[in-house]
């Protein structure tokens, strides 16, 4: 297996998360005309039958790590068992998502198979069997391209960054089991509470429209404004991280490089100055419309349509605007 | 209970993106004249975490680990100011281009050489690179579990709680001491030094240590045992043009932006 591009996939409520299909095309299209192949490996409780599902989106063969020490993630356990399964396939690269467990996971295992690790990739492409990976850094100013020596070569890959293939069930590939042999006495971390904040509504990362708001609008009280702009576009709502860090909105609406990246269609940005690590985490939007008071705001230069106004002013208006728009 | 908290110096990350600039050829950041290096943001952060835990527990030993130049002293004495017991600064022309191996690897090594270490902290990634893998490296080397993404950090009788930060929530993660934890801005506001505080730390020494001191050669900090390589540094270009939708009330504006959004079908 050492031509194989391995991809980590992960599973939710029985399905390959989007994340992990995107990772499947990338790999594939890493592997076009070379003689590489591309492998998924699942670890879980119960994912046997997502394996089926890995090959439809382009991995030649899917490996199956089931065990149900691996039903939720611990970084303990899921290291123990990636040890086992790179020892077994010996891949050449191995891709993660930028997910909770990629990001966790992906320098433990580097740092454990003494290799490199290239975190949050945006685009990658192939130089003589070497992954070339861009990745944003100094908060989404500069674009780094970097690549690993040693093998196996180990990146994560940001969400929305690779186009899926298109599924297709009659494609076929063989399906191996591996035993994790978890050895419960060396887990040394115990995970004791988890809480979703699962937001009503459209996901935010999966959203087509976006409203998101900044610190200038002043106070918690006034997403209301917000909330009803977002409802009359169907849009899913998101704050910068001043209104996090402020606790008018919980964590899990974080749009930037340390919250959630987005990439839809329309996005609004109401009230928020757009620093680098704002942009970072939704620059990939199609469209960007800003409205602020100040017109030198960083936000402008990123945007396709612009107001400067007090958004108290015209957020409102707008939302009856849109509703005769949207009307006929 | 001795605490390490690991601070980077780096380019301040508060100026405008106008002003930020890259030296394609050299791969590196070129900083605006007269701006200063600061600390990681994260990093305070950590500092902020430890003297948490020494608030607690007063017996509580803090000290300032830092590779980098000479000026990372700053950073040292900033954070002794917060009231940090004590600094390291980890200087050698050998430490100047590592990749993330390599800093793990004199970061750990400076643990290993410190008295009786029970908690390391760090940022959740370096607001440089923003990499976010020297704390689990570190904890990896060490062999020592690492609990990432803290925005809470607690130790209870001999074991280390933490509060993880998830894209969609928060898990509370444990393991017994010794482990590493890396933090994130929701632990809270890190703390301002007061005027004694400053004065007291000025006159503190810093510990420096070498590669030599630690026993590391170019053999593992050389370029040829880098495992990532930096092939180009460039800032992306956008080319968005921004259209300012005028009009003669906000309400007008309004509309107009309706009719624009409408015209390219966006709604
Ligand atoms: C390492 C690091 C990571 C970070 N990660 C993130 C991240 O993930 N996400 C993120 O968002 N930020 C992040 N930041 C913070 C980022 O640098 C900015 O501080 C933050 O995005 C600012 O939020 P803001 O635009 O809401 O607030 P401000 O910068 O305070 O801007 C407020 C804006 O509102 C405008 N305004 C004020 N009043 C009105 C009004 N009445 N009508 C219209 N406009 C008005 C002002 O002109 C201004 O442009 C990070 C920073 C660092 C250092
Ligand atoms: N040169 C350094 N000196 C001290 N601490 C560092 C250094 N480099 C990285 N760290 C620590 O490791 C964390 C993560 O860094 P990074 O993996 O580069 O994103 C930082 O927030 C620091 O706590």
């Amino acid at each position: 297996m050492a031509n194989a591009i391995l991809v980590v996939g992960e599973v939710a409520e029985g399905a390959l998360v989007p994340i992990s299909a995107e990772l499947l095309g990338g790999a594939r299209r890493l592997a076009e005309g070379s003689d590489q192949t591309v492998a998924c490996v699942l670890l879980g409780s119960g994912v046997e039958g997502v394996a089926q599902e890995a090959i439809a989106f382009g991995a030649d063969e899917a490996f199956v790590v089931d065990d149900p020490a691996l039903t939720e993630y611990n970084s303990d356990v899921y290291l123990q068992a990636m040890l086992k399964v790179a020892e077994q396939l010996s891949p050449a690269m191995i891709l993660f998502g930028q997910t909770n467990l990629g990001r966790d996971l992906a320098p433990r295992l580097a740092f454990r198979l003494e290799t490199g690790v290239i975190m949050d990739c945006v685009e990658m492409t192939m130089e003589g069997g070497r992954l070339m990976a861009t990745r944003p850094c100094y908060g989404g100013n500069a674009r780094a391209v970097n690549a690993v020596r040693t093998d196996p070569q180990i990146a994560t890959v940001r969400a929305k960054s690779q186009d899926p293939l298109e599924r297709d069930d009659s494609r076929q590939g063989q399906v191996t089991k591996i035993d994790a042999g978890i050895d419960q006495a060396a887990v040394r971390v115990k995970v004791t509470e988890r809480k979703g904040m699962t937001a009503e509504g459209v996901r935010l990362e999966d959203a087509d429209v976006v409203v998101s708001a900044g610190r200038g609008l002043g106070g918690p009280e006034n997403f209301d404004v917000i909330e009803e702009l977002a409802g009359a576009l169907g849009a899913a709502v998101g704050a910068s991280r001043a209104v996090c860090d402020l606790g008018w909105r919980p964590v899990s609406d974080q749009v930037g490089l340390t919250g959630k990246v987005v990439s839809p269609t329309l996005y609004i940005a109401i009230a928020i100055s757009g620093a680098s690590q704002h942009m970072a985490g939704c620059s990939g939007s199609k469209n960007i419309v800003a409205i602020n008071k100040d017109p030198d705001a960083n936000i402008f230069k990123a945007s396709r349509f612009g107001i400067v106004e007090d958004y108290a002013k015209v957020v409102k208006p707008l939302t009856e605007a849109v509703q005769r728009e949207k009307g006929g | 209970m001795h605490i390490v908290v690991c601070v980077k110096q780096v380019p301040d990350w508060d100026i405008p993106p106008s002003s930020f600039k890259v030296d394609e050829a050299a791969k590196r950041v070129v900083s605006p004249p007269g701006v200063a290096p600061v600390r990681s943001q994260f990093d305070e952060i950590g500092v902020e975490a430890a003297m948490r835990l020494k608030d607690q527990s007063p017996d509580t030993k803090v000290t300032i680990m830092s590779m980098g130049p000479e000026e990372a002293r700053d950073a040292i004495k900033h954070s002794l100011a917060m009231g940090a017991d004590e600094g390291l600064l980890l200087t050698d022309p050998l430490f100047e281009d590592l990749d993330w191996y390599q800093i793990a690897l004199v970061l750990s090594t400076a643990v290993k050489k410190l008295d009786a270490v029970d908690f390391v902290i760090c940022g959740r990634q370096a607001v440089d690179w923003d990499m976010g893998v020297t704390g689990t490296g570190i904890a990896e080397l060490l062999g020592w579990p690492a609990l990432t993404i803290g925005k809470d950090v607690q130790v209870n009788d001999g074991t280390a709680v933490v509060e993880r930060v998830l894209m969609d929530g928060f898990e509370t993660v444990e393991a017994p001491l010794p482990v590493v934890a890396t933090v994130s801005n929701e632990l809270g506001e890190p703390r301002y030094p007061k005027l004694q505080q400053i004065m007291k730390a000025a006159r503190k020494q810093v510990t420096v240590w070498s590669a030599a001191d630690l026993g590391l050669d170019a053999s593992q900090l050389g370029e040829e045992a880098r495992k990532l390589t930096l092939e180009r540094l460039y800032i992306p270009v956008s080319d968005s043009e921004c259209e300012i939708i005028e009009g003669d009330t906000p309400e007008e504006k309004a509309q107009n932006l309706a009719r624009k959004l409408s015209e390219a079908k966006l709604i």
